[in-house]
């Protein structure tokens, strides 16, 4: 029998073999709980962790933790719209005047001029509940359905959408929230080309 | 090590295939899902001019203020123009109630005396949305 077969060598590095993959199975799980969790301040690279600021300030993980999660748990990991639907906030409308309420506008628009990808679907719904006219008209879009040459490189640049999205709204990599409507003709054109 | 004798022990062998490729995802996997550390989507830091006058630069986190505030309370009534260190803040014009000053006065939210409450950031830090996955892609993105 070799002696590498031997029970002195086996066992020693069956244990140090457990040992590894049980460091590295709960550093996992420690890991993917931090990335589902919210950086605290003095770890997140911008505020000076010698500053007299890091312990006054409130942690990302205080004030957001009692809010409904984002579904796929991006940017700030929490979904601001059911946020404010269901009241767990109420952000004041106005500094200025009492009881002033949003103007809502319910005018969904379809954006088609999206290639491969379901067509995009922009609810002002959505967006009016956090928004006036005026943050949008005309200083990003004209007021034209139509009117705008939006295009995803221009979003990415941050321009149009790209202006809040991937800056304060959530993330562009969601690619599906905002291409949102399936083309019925889609899988036509598939089987036409073949 | 690797001989095929060895293999067929009840224990588990770092030439066996399937361990090997087990060991490899516990190993790696931690890798791919950990996210790297970064600040909150929609922090901006604002670095005209605090550096040059040897302040710390400032930090407004999006996701504090609108917990409390609509966007059009600081984008229209206020009047902050969407861009990272477009406004041009002064203390001058946020003493004399403009920009941050229209609520840190000691009414709305407590004053332009606690300094660093503000200036917050590590010193060099430029102006930018932080925390968004454009500062972590590649060119502006
Ligand atoms: C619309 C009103 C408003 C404006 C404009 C405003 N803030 Fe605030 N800010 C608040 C309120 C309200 C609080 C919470 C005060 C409290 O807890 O007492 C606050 C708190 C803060 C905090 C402390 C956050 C914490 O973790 O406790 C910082 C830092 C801050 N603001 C920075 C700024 C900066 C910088 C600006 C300007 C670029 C600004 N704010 C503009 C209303 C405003
Ligand atoms: C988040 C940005 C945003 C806000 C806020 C917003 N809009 Fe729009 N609006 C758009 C976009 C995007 C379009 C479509 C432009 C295009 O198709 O190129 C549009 C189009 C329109 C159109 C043209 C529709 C048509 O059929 O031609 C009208 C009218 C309009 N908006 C009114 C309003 C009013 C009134 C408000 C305030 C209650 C408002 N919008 C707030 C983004 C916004
Ligand atoms: C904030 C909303 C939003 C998000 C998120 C988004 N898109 Fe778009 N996308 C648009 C709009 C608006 C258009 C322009 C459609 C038009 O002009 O009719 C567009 C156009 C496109 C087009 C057509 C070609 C072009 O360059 O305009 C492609 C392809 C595309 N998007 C892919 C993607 C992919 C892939 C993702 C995810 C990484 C993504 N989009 C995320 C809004 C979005
Ligand atoms: C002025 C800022 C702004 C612009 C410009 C903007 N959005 Fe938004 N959008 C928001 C905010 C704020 C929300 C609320 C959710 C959040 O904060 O993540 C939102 C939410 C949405 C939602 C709803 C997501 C959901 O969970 O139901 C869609 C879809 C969307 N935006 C698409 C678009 C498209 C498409 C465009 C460009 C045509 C666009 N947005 C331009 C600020 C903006
Ligand atoms: C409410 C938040 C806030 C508070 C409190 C605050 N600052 Fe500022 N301060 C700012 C912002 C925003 C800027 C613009 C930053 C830039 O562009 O570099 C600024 C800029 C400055 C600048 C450079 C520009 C200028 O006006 O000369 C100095 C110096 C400064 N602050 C000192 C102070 C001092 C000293 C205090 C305490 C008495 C203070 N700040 C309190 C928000 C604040
Ligand atoms: C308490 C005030 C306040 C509130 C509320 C607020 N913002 Fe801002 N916002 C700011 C300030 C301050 C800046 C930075 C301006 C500067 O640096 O000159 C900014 C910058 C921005 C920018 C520019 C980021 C870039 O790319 O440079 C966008 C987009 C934006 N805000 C969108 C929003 C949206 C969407 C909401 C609502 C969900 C919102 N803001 C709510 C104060 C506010």
């Amino acid at each position: 029998m070799d002696k590498r077969d031997s029970v002195f060598v086996r066992l020693p590095l069956t244990c140090a073999m457990f040992c590894v993959v049980t460091f590295a199975l709960s550093a996992t799980i420690v890991w993917a709980g931090g990335a589902f969790t919210w950086v605290p301040l003095a770890k997140d690279k911008i505020h000076d962790p010698e500053g007299p600021a890091i312990k006054i300030l409130q942690e990302p993980s205080a004030g957001l933790n009692m809010l409904p999660l984002d579904p796929s748990k991006v940017g700030n990991k929490v979904d601001w719209l059911k946020a404010l639907a269901e009241g767990s906030i109420n952000p004041l409308v106005s500094i200025y005047e009492d009881d002033m309420e949003m103007e809502v506008l319910d005018l969904d628009i379809m954006f088609p001029k999206t290639l491969e990808m379901p067509m995009v679907l922009f609810p002002h719904k959505k967006h009016t509940v956090w928004l006036d006219c005026e943050n949008c008209h005309d200083s990003i879009f004209k007021m034209k359905k139509g009117g705008n040459p939006v295009d995803m490189y221009k979003i990415l640049n941050g321009e149009f959408c790209g202006k809040c999205h991937g800056a304060v709204a959530f993330p562009l990599t969601e690619c599906l929230r905002c291409h949102s409507v399936a083309r019925k003709n889609a899988s036509v054109t598939h089987k036409k080309r073949k | 090590m690797c001989d095929p004798v060895v293999v067929k022990k009840r224990l588990p062998n770092p030439c066996n295939k399937v361990f090997s490729v087990f060991l490899f995802f516990a190993l790696v996997l931690p890798v791919f899902i950990a996210s790297p550390a970064y600040s909150e989507h929609g922090d901006i830091i604002i670095n005209n001019y605090s550096d040059r006058e040897g302040m710390r630069p400032v930090i407004f986190s999006h996701w504090f203020h609108r917990i409390r505030f609509r966007c059009r309370v600081c984008h229209t009534e206020v009047g902050f123009i969407m861009e990272a260190g477009g406004n041009k803040i002064t203390m001058d014009k946020i003493i004399k109630g403009e920009y941050c000053g229209a609520c840190h006065n000691g009414d709305i939210a407590w004053g332009v005396q606690n300094c660093d409450v503000c200036h917050s950031a590590i010193r060099g830090t430029k102006t930018g949305v932080r925390g968004s996955h454009r500062t972590k892609g590649p060119g502006k993105w």
